[in-house]
């Protein structure tokens, strides 16, 4: 109590500092003043997020966008903001801060909080004096109103993230396309071509001198078997045989037979993750057993893939001397890199001496009707579907259809059809009143699963299309 | 006419090129198939005398033509099917050679190029005996490296154990690493007893003892 009129009284002593600073920021220009008023601001409400799910339990995530990268020189040392270069890095990194402070929604909706907290909290006083608990759950809930993320700064916070994976992706895969290309020119085709020469070379020889045009053919024919083995090792780097043809369990298995370490595999999906993300494992698998084999002096290593419902979690232990960091190895960083693409992450627990555990976990990779984790029709609205199904014929046909029959031609018999016992101007409502509520169980009965269906497809779809 | 040989490849080109190859040399082809499901049929009614199979085969362009090898075997034990690929992968030549029945072989499509050599590989596969890759024998080599009977052999004793493996006689392997016969009698003898394996005279049992030996780790 006591530390909440406490809060009070400190902010309006940034109050006090912050809106006199953005209002001469606005209106005098005085914009040094701006940055120190926001971090205050933030800082403030910050800690009341902080408070707010300490007390009240009511979970309060950060709204902000994501600072703005440091401005990057352009190959000719100078930099650049929108159409403007600029020398120094100074005025880009300005720019860009301000407009990340000004056009965050965040920044305005943390200053109407300050400004109408502390008259919040004293209109609240008599509540929190006499039931604290319900008190401070009204303060929680009138806080995260203006200090939760909106729906357009967690758009937004996704939309930067998207943009930074594609762009590690599309740079990984064009470093890749490179490397391609360079070894189809230098290799492959450099061979290709001293294998026609060879040939050529034959040929003139063949009627002048047979023996030496018998040699320069059996050298030719060695180049080409020399050309095949190195196109070999290319395909495997692009995407390994062994993975195209059995999928990632078996290759992952192949792998373990191929290093010169005891490798212990064991993987538990049931059944194959998509193309791209196998490949993405695989590659990661290998670089890790190839740096326990040469950097971690180890004997022994174990795989473990297997499914956390819709996430992909791979483990790779190794009994090396540890002391594995991806600040100085680019492979782990290519790996990461990799796994970028999938929203992947990767902890690395190696100390000094080892053993060394590297965990990797690709989120929502997997259908998630593998893991039985997609929810199911709820039950009650299951049996909702199973009565309409049931009943529906009953108003529909005899209580509805017969009955508006039997009222059309007049037949006297009233038999069961309850409508018909009704007064005379109520019989025709009543027919059509059971008709409406016949066809509307019906109605029902396929609404529910289909409406169930489409979220469910909703949900994959982005997977689906290849978004995901 | 020669051994009835079937040849299952999807690659008109390379069909057509082992068809006449193997008629150079006296072989009968009685059959030529593209595709996984005819390659099962082929095999198990044909029963030919030797079958040469691509691993990966129409319709599903995966491991179709080893599945197929692998069932044909299941089928009718001991079957000679003689499998060929781009690549040469332990976890496959360990399935083919798993039931050490013999009679088996898997090469890379490379050595195609050298005909002699192939046509003696499939003439082996055919006679019940073995033919593998050099660059299988290797990997199996490699990963069998620290351990201890085998690093106990000396470089000599380890080439003929390579050339062993691959499926060769005692004949062939003193024309290929020119010793006498009787020195490479000699070398398979202080293999044997180092690996801890039963000598045998026969050299197709003796090549699968080896290769046994080396799957099992």
């Amino acid at each position: 109590m006591a530390a909440l009129l406490g809060t009070a009284l400190v902010q309006v002593g940034i109050l006090l500092f912050a809106v006199p600073a953005v209002i001469l920021t606005f209106t005098l220009g005085l914009v040094f003043l701006y940055p120190p008023a926001v971090r205050l601001v933030r800082g403030t409400a910050e800690e009341a997020r902080g408070r707010v799910g300490a007390w009240s339990g009511i979970r309060i995530a950060s709204p902000y966008l994501p600072e703005p990268a440091p401005p990057q020189p352009m190959t000719d040392g100078l930099y650049r903001y929108e159409r403007t270069l600029y020398k120094s890095p100074r005025v880009p990194a300005w720019n860009a801060r301000w407009k990340w402070l000004t056009t965050d929604p965040a920044t305005w909706r943390d200053l109407l909080w300050l400004l109408l907290d502390p008259p919040v909290k004293l209109a609240l006083l008599p509540v929190l004096l006499v039931a604290p608990a319900k008190g401070l759950r009204v303060y929680g809930q009138w806080c995260a109103l203006l200090l939760s993320a909106t729906r357009t700064s967690v758009l937004r916070g996704q939309l930067t993230h998207l943009h930074r994976s594609r762009s590690i992706a599309a740079d990984s895969q064009a470093a890749e396309m490179r490397r391609i290309e360079r070894d189809l020119h230098d290799g492959t085709q450099a061979r290709l071509i001293a294998i026609g020469m060879t040939l050529g070379a034959a040929e003139e020889l063949m009627d002048s001198d047979p023996a030496a045009a018998k040699t320069l053919m059996s050298k030719a024919r060695d180049t080409s078997a020399e050309t095949l083995t190195e196109l070999r090792r290319l395909i495997r780097g692009i995407h390994p045989p062994v993975l195209a043809e059995r999928g990632l369990a078996d290759a992952v298995r192949a792998l373990a037979m191929d290093t010169a370490l005891r490798v212990e595999v064991e993987v538990d999906l049931p059944h194959r993750p998509e193309p791209p993300v196998e490949a993405a494992v695989y590659f990661a698998v290998s670089e890790l057993l190839a740096n326990a084999a040469r950097h971690g002096d180890a004997r022994s290593a174990g795989v473990d893939i297997s499914s956390d419902g819709p996430s992909l979690r791979i483990t790779v232990t190794d009994d090396g001397l540890g002391g594995a960091d991806p600040a100085k190895g680019s492979g782990l960083r290519g790996i990461e890199r990799r796994l970028a693409a999938f929203d992947g992450v990767m902890a690395i627990d190696s100390p000094p001496g080892g053993p060394t555990t590297v965990m990797m976990v690709l989120p929502k990779v997997l259908p998630e009707h593998w893991a039985g984790t997609l929810p199911r029709l709820p039950r009650w609205k299951a049996v909702v579907v199973a009565l309409c199904w049931s009943l529906a014929w009953c108003p529909t046909f005899p209580q509805g259809v017969v009955a508006a029959v039997f009222k059309t031609f007049e037949i006297p018999e009233k038999s069961w059809f309850l409508a018909l016992y009704a007064p005379e101007p109520f019989q025709w409502p009543a027919i059509l009143l059971m008709l409406a509520l016949g066809l509307g169980m019906y109605a029902t009965a396929i609404a529910i699963p289909a409406k169930h269906n489409r979220d469910r497809w909703l949900a994959e779809a982005p997977r689906r299309l290849g978004l995901g | 006419m020669g051994e009835r040989v079937l040849i299952a490849e999807d690659l008109y080109l390379l069909r057509d090129g082992l068809v006449h190859l193997l008629q150079a040399h006296g072989f009968s082809v009685v059959a030529a198939v593209e595709s996984g499901p005819d390659l099962l049929t082929g095999l198990v009614e044909l029963r030919p005398d030797v079958s040469i199979v691509d691993v990966r085969l129409p319709p599903t362009f995966t491991d179709e033509g080893l599945q197929a090898a692998l069932e044909a075997r299941r089928r009718v034990p001991g079957l000679p099917i003689l499998v060929l690929s781009q690549h040469v992968e332990q976890l496959y030549a360990r399935e083919l050679l798993a039931d050490g029945s013999g009679a088996i072989g898997y090469l890379l499509k490379d050595r195609v190029l050298n005909a002699g050599q192939f046509v003696d590989a499939v003439r082996r596969v055919a006679a019940g005996g073995t033919a593998m890759d050099p660059e299988v024998i290797a990997k199996l080599l490699a990963s069998n490296a620290r351990h201890e009977p085998l690093a106990a052999l000396t470089p000599r004793e380890r080439q003929v154990l390579e050339a062993m493996a691959e499926g060769r006689s005692n004949a062939a392997i003193a024309q290929r690493l020119y010793l006498s016969e009787s020195a490479v009698a000699k070398h398979t003898a202080s293999i044997f007893a180092k690996l801890d394996l039963a000598p045998s005279e026969d050299d197709n049992r003796r090549v699968l003892a080896v290769l046994a030996y080396l799957n099992s780790r």
